[in-house]
């Protein structure tokens, strides 16, 4: 197993590489020159010439991205051509709120997508099987940023429920520790701080899990269905067991591995920042701050961003496999079969 | 009598119309006896076992009759009631061994889940339980094998597997529904000695569902033939294989091949098919295929008469003809 963890760790190394090549000559070809952005419109030639000159972008586009990994494997990927902070500043800076919000969104979609999908393949065909999937069709069909400003009309225009941007109210801010304010917040004991970055979450990360529970209530519904049809299930019934326990002890756990699998492609997609939702809840994650930057050609931040992204795509990916390892006795990564 | 069961229809019911699975059966079980059920596919004799387990999926259902185990008319119990019964007083072993253990749990696991349902006592004591049943049924090094998955053992394991953790909680009724069909000879024969044996040991009855007529003559005391779910013949093993009275039996007994038949006979085959369950004709569901077939036949239903100890629903038998057919 720790074998297998190794060769798939190192096999991020091409990937990355990958990636970072056509990350970067996308950036280059595709987005326009970013020095008279960066100097502003009034900028002389000779202003810009020097500008580009001083920033390597005179250089052939293969000595360019040499640098460029030279750099990266000591850890610099450079500074933002905006702020002239380092770029692994300007992404730690962000990324915690983007994690935040991912992994709670995941876990709002994992539990009702789950407990929904469940439901429906247990009462097949039911009402219940029919208002499940009319919600997993809403989640998938509806826009993200439309469900969002909806949400922020509701509980905090009309009804000042929850507020409906930023991650807590500045006054209340923990101190930085971890950058996850949940975390921190509770390191410290400051009750009030948790209890207002819960709330600042709770609206974006509804409006992000819709569509995550959606996909994962029809995969559960589907592998539930599938796995209810089993023998052993029949033999589990045969036991004398109760019914609720037969579906999830011996039903769910074995349908599991195909539900987990879309909760780690969620996830990765997640985590690579949401870009509406934080946008219309002004949640400052790296999705819109990317996408701001890619609009401004700041290439060293589009470049760390994406190669992180692609980094922890794959990280997810192995850690589902393997989770499925210990869902499933019959998978095993090592060439010794038992 | 332990097991009575008393007019059982079960029927499924589908777009294209109502199929009766089981037509109006009735037959008694006696504590510790073996009854084995005969039928080819589609004859009823699996749905006839999932009724008394209450294990019939949708669209399938107990249309009419009763099924009394120990007086206790199972139809009419509660799910919980009915949960308390199954896999302790009445246990259930399944055709096909491959699938019918959970993969992702340990089979000492399985076993356990079980005892504990059923029984009160610790977890160590249901291990120690289920170590000692695997080793009844024959598992060696039971406490090493206790800890493998479902699919570290062989079909024949799996089914010594089903078979204990069938017998857990000491059953006093074990329906085994084709416990051999998936298996190959030698361990047919294996299993068919344990389930043997532990009716000797547990003094348990035995309802064996099979269509293999070999298994019926190793193991059972007595015989129900079933056709598109009605009782045929019924019979001791001993009467049923050296007098079988019904056009059916008689045809299935000589569809067997012959080890010492030298000659260069062609296998006797049961012409044509068995009918479509939707559009069941009005008399004897056998009568297009058989060689004795009246015209009254085709229109009436013979009833299940009794003739010297053995049961038999046929017309040839119904003018005191008395062993209208002779066996060859």
């Amino acid at each position: 197993m720790l074998k297998y963890i190794i060769k798939r760790i190192l096999m991020l190394i091409p990937v990355l590489i990958g990636v970072s090549i056509i990350v970067f000559l996308i950036m280059r070809v595709f987005s326009p020159d970013p020095a008279p952005i960066v100097l502003g419109q009034h900028a002389t030639q000779e202003a810009a010439e020097a500008w580009r000159q001083a920033n390597g972008l005179n250089d052939p586009i293969y000595l360019q991205y040499w640098h460029y990994l030279q750099g990266a494997l000591t850890g610099n990927l450079g500074t933002s051509y905006y702020t002239k902070t380092p770029v692994i500043k300007e992404i730690m800076a962000r990324f915690p709120a983007t994690i935040e919000l991912a992994v709670v969104a995941i876990i709002l979609a994992s539990f009702f997508g789950i407990l929904i999908g469940v439901i429906s393949a247990v009462k097949k065909n039911s009402i219940f099987d029919n208002a499940g999937m009319l919600l997993a069709l809403i989640g998938v069909s509806m826009p993200i940023f439309w469900l969002g400003i909806l949400l922020i009309i509701f509980f905090s225009g009309t009804l000042h429920w929850l507020p409906s941007n930023g991650r807590i109210n500045p006054l209340l801010e923990p101190i930085h520790i971890t950058g996850f304010y949940l975390i921190d917040s509770l390191i410290t004991g400051n009750i009030s701080a948790f209890a207002d970055a819960l709330r600042h979450l709770i609206l974006p990360a509804s409006a992000l899990a819709m569509y995550s529970m959606a996909i994962i209530t029809r995969m559960t519904r589907s592998s539930m269905l599938d796995t209810l049809q089993q023998d052993f299930i029949r033999t589990a019934r045969a036991k004398g067991i109760a019914e609720g326990r037969v579906i999830v002890r011996h039903g769910l756990r074995n349908g599991l591995i195909p539900i987990v699998t879309v909760i780690g492609l969620q996830l990765g997609s997640l985590l690579g920042g949401a870009v509406l939702t934080e946008t219309v809840f002004s949640w400052p994650g790296i999705g819109a701050y990317t996408v701001t930057c890619i609009l401004k050609s700041d290439f060293p931040v589009v470049q760390g961003v994406v190669l992180l992204v692609a980094a922890i795509f794959v990280l997810v990916n192995l850690i589902v496999d393997v989770i499925y390892a210990f869902l499933d006795p019959r998978i095993k990564y090592s060439k010794k079969e038992v | 009598m332990l097991l009575e069961v008393k007019n059982l229809s079960t029927e499924f019911q589908l777009k294209r119309g109502i199929i009766k699975a089981v037509d109006d059966i009735s037959f008694t079980l006696d504590k510790g006896e073996i009854l084995a059920i005969v039928g080819e596919s589609g004859s009823g004799k699996s749905v006839t076992s999932h009724s008394i387990m209450g294990l019939l999926q949708k669209p399938g259902r107990i249309s009419g009759g009763e099924i009394l185990f120990k007086s206790r008319n199972l139809n009419k119990l509660s799910r919980k009631e009915l949960q308390k019964i199954r896999g302790n007083q009445i246990s259930m072993i399944f055709q096909e061994p491959m699938t019918s253990l959970n993969p992702v749990w340990r089979i000492k696991d399985q076993i356990i889940e079980s005892i504990t349902t059923h029984m009160q006592v610790s977890q160590k004591e249901a291990l120690a339980r289920t170590i000692a049943m695997l080793d009844t049924v024959g598992i060696p090094s039971p406490a090493q094998r206790a800890n493998d998955y479902p699919h570290q053992m062989s079909g024949g394991m799996r089914q010594r597997v089903m078979t204990a953790m069938a017998l857990a909680c000491g059953p006093e009724l074990l329906i085994a529904d084709e416990p051999t069909t998936a298996l190959d000879v030698t361990i047919q024969a294996q299993i068919l000695e344990l389930l043997y044996r532990m009716r000797e040991k547990f003094q348990m009855a035995v309802l064996l569902i099979t269509h293999d007529l070999g298994v019926v003559s190793e193991a059972a005391d007595r015989v129900i033939v079933m056709y598109c779910g009605k009782i045929m013949e019924e019979a001791d093993v001993r009467s049923l294989f050296t007098r079988p009275l019904h056009p059916y039996t008689v045809g299935l007994l000589q569809s067997i091949p012959q080890i010492d038949d030298d000659s260069d006979k062609r296998l006797y085959m049961i012409k044509g098919m068995v009918p479509n369950p939707l559009t069941m004709p009005p008399g004897c569901p056998f009568s297009d295929r058989c060689d004795h077939s009246m015209e009254r036949c085709t229109k009436e239903m013979p009833e299940l008469k009794e003739i010297a100890g053995q049961k038999v629903r046929c017309f040839l038998f119904e003018e005191g003809e008395g062993g209208g057919l002779g066996a060859k």
